[in-house]
């Protein structure tokens, strides 16, 4: 993993790796959306309704994935002190954001026809709620973080202790009663009829693909700027110099 | 860091020990604060909680269970409709003027919002349908029982 801490072979790795998630990404998850919006089967009770888990369900998946890669990071970062990891923490941070925003918007979507309500506070969305204001206040410390020259360990911390809230989403339809429906898919097992659930996991795994593309692409635009700013910051400083030894002689 | 500890232990061994104590505190916090909430954070009291503990009288409270198959009447005036919930166990009869959504039906799940009566009628002011786990084509429905079991155990 050491071998990473330099960012020239990252970037070298990176450069190469970005295309190869970001295009079959978007290739697999444009053929699972279409297949999912145009030929899928209506469902018994909701009828088209359904369509929107093909983009709800792996939606959800990465806000939580998101926020586990934060979290995964934060603990490289505190322990190993590895230099890409805060790096990593911060680039998955926007991303998973997004994703958290669309499973919200999705679900509420498909709420108001399926349930008959946009919102109701039961324990799933309040917690994925929870989810989406936990991002906002990551990306906001990252960022006080890295213009005011701080370290960065407070916002690492924060991503550990925020990781609490992922179990209870999971949990929170088995927990309590909650308008939201219970897990459909659990170990080895599936509620979901198998014409539905194929375009589920391959869209899943597209948007899984395209959410490590944008991460690293995030990554080296992160790096490229501090490099660019550490240059500038040299620049800046011999100019200093220069014009000290000049004074001197005036 | 400048603690004292005997050279022989890594400073990268201990923040790790460090962070994996801080992390075990941190999720028996989440789950001791989950188990409080754990009956508060419900969003509905099934039939067999309303009937052990009845609500105060014009306390507004959510009743959520499974709609009786053949207890949906439709009262003369066209728009208040009666049923029961159930949960296996206890059942509370509902009655609801309004807009049904469209989930709505019987031997399906749903969620009603309203006040107990003294008669222990439960009136809705609203009524949300609960979507249960199960995705099921269009198709499937037309089959008979014993195939639809085939189909279902074949997904599973």
């Amino acid at each position: 993993m050491h071998g990473f801490a330099n960012p020239a072979r990252f970037l070298r790795l990176a450069r190469w790796l970005t295309p190869l998630c970001l295009l079959p990404g978007i290739a697999i998850a444009a053929v699972a959306l279409a297949y999912g919006l145009i030929w899928a089967p209506a469902d018994r009770l909701m009828g088209d309704t359904v369509r929107i888990l093909f983009l709800h369900v792996p939606a959800a998946w990465l806000g939580m994935a998101g926020w586990m890669t934060i979290a995964g990071a934060s603990v490289t970062e505190l322990v190993w002190r590895h230099p890409l990891a805060a790096i990593a923490a911060r680039a998955a941070a926007v991303p998973g954001a997004v994703f958290t925003a669309l499973c919200l918007a999705t679900g509420s979507i498909w709420g108001r026809p399926t349930w008959g309500t946009w919102w109701v506070w039961d324990g799933r969305l309040t917690s994925m709620l929870v989810l989406l204001f936990l991002y906002f206040g990551y990306i906001a410390l990252s960022d006080v973080a890295r213009r005011d020259g701080g370290n960065g360990r407070v916002a690492a911390i924060f991503g550990i202790v925020g990781a609490i809230n992922v179990p209870i989403i999971n949990r929170s339809v088995v927990w309590w009663n909650s308008l939201h429906q219970p897990p459909s898919i659990t170990m080895g097992k599936s509620a979901i009829d198998a014409a539905f659930l194929w375009p589920l996991l391959a869209a899943a795994f597209g948007f899984t693909l395209i959410f490590a593309g944008v991460v690293l692409m995030r990554m080296r635009a992160i790096l490229a700027e501090a490099q660019a700013e550490a240059r500038l910051r040299r620049k800046a400083f011999a100019a200093d110099e220069a014009a000290e030894a000049f004074g001197g002689f005036a | 860091m400048a603690t004292v500890h005997s050279p022989r232990i890594k400073a990268k061994h201990q923040r790790l020990v460090l962070l994996v104590i801080a992390l075990a505190v941190v999720l028996l916090a989440g789950l001791l604060a989950a188990w409080a909430l754990r009956s508060q954070a419900s969003y509905f009291y099934v039939p067999s909680e309303i009937v052990a503990k009845p609500p105060e009288a014009d306390r507004f409270v959510r009743l959520g269970g499974m709609v009786e198959k053949g207890s949906l009447k439709t009262a003369p005036d066209g728009v208040t409709i009666r049923f029961v919930v159930g949960d296996g166990k206890s059942r509370v009869p509902v009655s609801f003027s309004g807009i049904v959504p469209s989930l709505f039906v019987e031997g399906s799940g749903v969620v009603a919002e309203g006040r107990m009566q003294p008669g222990g009628t439960f009136k809705a002011d609203n009524l949300l349908a609960k979507h249960d786990e199960n995705y099921v084509p269009r198709e499937m429905q037309n089959m008979t029982q014993a195939q639809a079991r085939k189909v279902v155990a074949e997904t599973q």
